[in-house]
């Protein structure tokens, strides 16, 4: 336990490190996240439209 | 890659494009070369270059022993250099972590009629070297 | 060759391509990010004036060179788009450019989080911080045009010759360390001669910048699949897709 939380202490600049990791991660996920949704949610529509229509 | 006229004349005219807007930027940022400079370094303020009395940028070493804390208050002093000239600056305030003899500073402050440097903030510049403290 | 470059830009060529190649390079990120961290936060020793405050060049240079590689990239696709009036340039252009945006972002948030404690302040109006900042405006400048625009051929011309135009700025942000006398210190890694950086640390750098590369990879593809399937919809080959 000491050596996670001297990791997560890390030499004092815990703050700074962290919150670049942070704002990195958070930002790269959601972009990845949304990227997936939006194609997900495209592709059901248009399925659902062309279900619709006659053939 | 083929190419018909009409297609040429596009790229003969991005590339024109091209050249132009570096041409006026190149121009632009010869003109305003000492603007974009970020700092005096302590030979050109001891030549006299800078201004007195204005808020200047001032970057350099800081020479080695030449730190002195002054007892009971957050005043230091201490000699900004570079290959020929040194500078001296006195500072009330925190310093940041970086800042230790033999490591570039950028201090910002005024000029005075004495040479001194009066900092208002000083800047701790690291070089592009990284090792593990073992090496040093 | 180019008979071969032209196929591969046929939307629906494109679309089945990137289909297949998707999951890999997904896989390929995940390895890269996992030996990135782990090397960067765990096993690279502390830097001998920086301390643990180092490791945030992990998030900071991928960052910065992506935004910069990204802008490069949309340039060439720019010409490609004004010269040969390529359908898939445009698709590329709209669905990096955000991307683009959002890692000059994190280069310049990454750098603030850096900067306050290592060199006493988040900001510095220097030539390095401030042409990256530039580089951000013209990002917002491409995706505001192609919003402002209805026209979407019109839009793509536009914001073509905005991104080309703004290449002067990526070799000011490259050199501006040598150029000026700035805050930011020069450059760290070289592809020719020896980095300044030790091995143990360089080695988790170079996986995550090839982390990041691979990252932006599989998002432009993901979102230039969606962005064909959204102008397409009425063709018969996605049409004939989203049947089966």
């Amino acid at each position: 336990m000491i050596s996670l939380r001297h990791f997560l202490a890390m030499g004092g600049y815990s703050f700074y490190v962290w919150s670049a990791y942070g704002i990195t991660f958070a930002i790269l996920s959601y972009y990845a996240f949304a990227s997936i949704r939006n194609y997900k949610r495209l592709q059901r529509r248009l399925k659902k439209l062309l279900a619709q229509q006659p053939q | 890659m083929k190419l018909n006229p009409i297609q040429r004349r596009r790229l003969l005219f991005i590339l024109l494009i091209i050249i132009a807007v570096a041409l006026a930027t190149a121009l632009a940022l010869y003109a305003l070369q000492q603007n974009i400079n970020l700092f005096y370094n302590s030979s050109q303020i001891a030549a006299g270059q800078a201004p007195l009395n204005h808020e200047l940028r001032l970057g350099g070493m800081v020479q080695a022993n030449s730190v002195k804390r002054m007892p009971h208050s957050l005043a230091v002093n201490f000699i900004v250099r570079d290959n020929a000239k040194s500078v001296r600056v006195s500072y009330v305030g925190i310093l940041p972590d970086l800042f230790r003899e033999g490591q570039a500073v950028v201090v910002e402050g005024k000029l005075t009629v004495q040479g001194v440097v009066q900092a208002d903030q000083v800047l701790a510049k690291h070089d592009e070297k990284y090792m593990p403290a073992i090496l040093k | 060759m180019w008979l071969w470059i032209n196929k591969f830009a046929a939307p629906k060529n494109f679309y089945q391509i990137a289909g297949t190649i998707i999951p890999w390079t997904s896989i390929l990120c995940a390895l890269l990010f996992l030996y990135g961290l782990i090397g960067g936060l765990i096993l690279a020793p502390p830097d001998y004036q920086q301390g643990d405050a180092f490791r945030i060049i992990y998030v900071h240079v991928p960052s910065a060179l992506l935004s910069m590689l990204i802008y490069i990239s949309l340039a060439i696709a720019a010409v490609i788009n004004l010269v040969w009036r390529i359908k898939l340039a445009d698709i590329i252009i709209a669905v990096s450019a955000p991307l683009g945006a959002a890692f000059t972002f994190l280069a310049l948030s990454t750098g603030a989080f850096w900067g306050k404690p290592m060199w006493g302040t988040w900001w510095v109006w220097d030539a390095r911080l401030t042409s990256e900042l530039i580089l951000l405006f013209i990002y917002l400048g491409v995706i505001a045009l192609r919003a402002a625009i209805p026209l979407q051929e019109s839009a793509a011309r536009a914001s073509a010759i905005l991104l080309i135009v703004g290449i002067v700025n990526i070799p000011i942000i490259h050199y501006s360390v040598a150029w000026w006398n700035t805050l930011h210190q020069g450059e760290t890694l070289t592809l020719t001669g020896a980095s300044l950086i030790a091995p143990a640390m360089l080695h988790p750098l170079w996986a995550m910048i090839l982390a990041f590369i691979c990252y932006a990879k599989t998002i432009i593809l993901i979102r230039a699949r969606t962005e064909i399937l959204r102008r397409e919809k009425q063709s018969q080959w996605i049409q004939a897709f989203l049947r089966n």
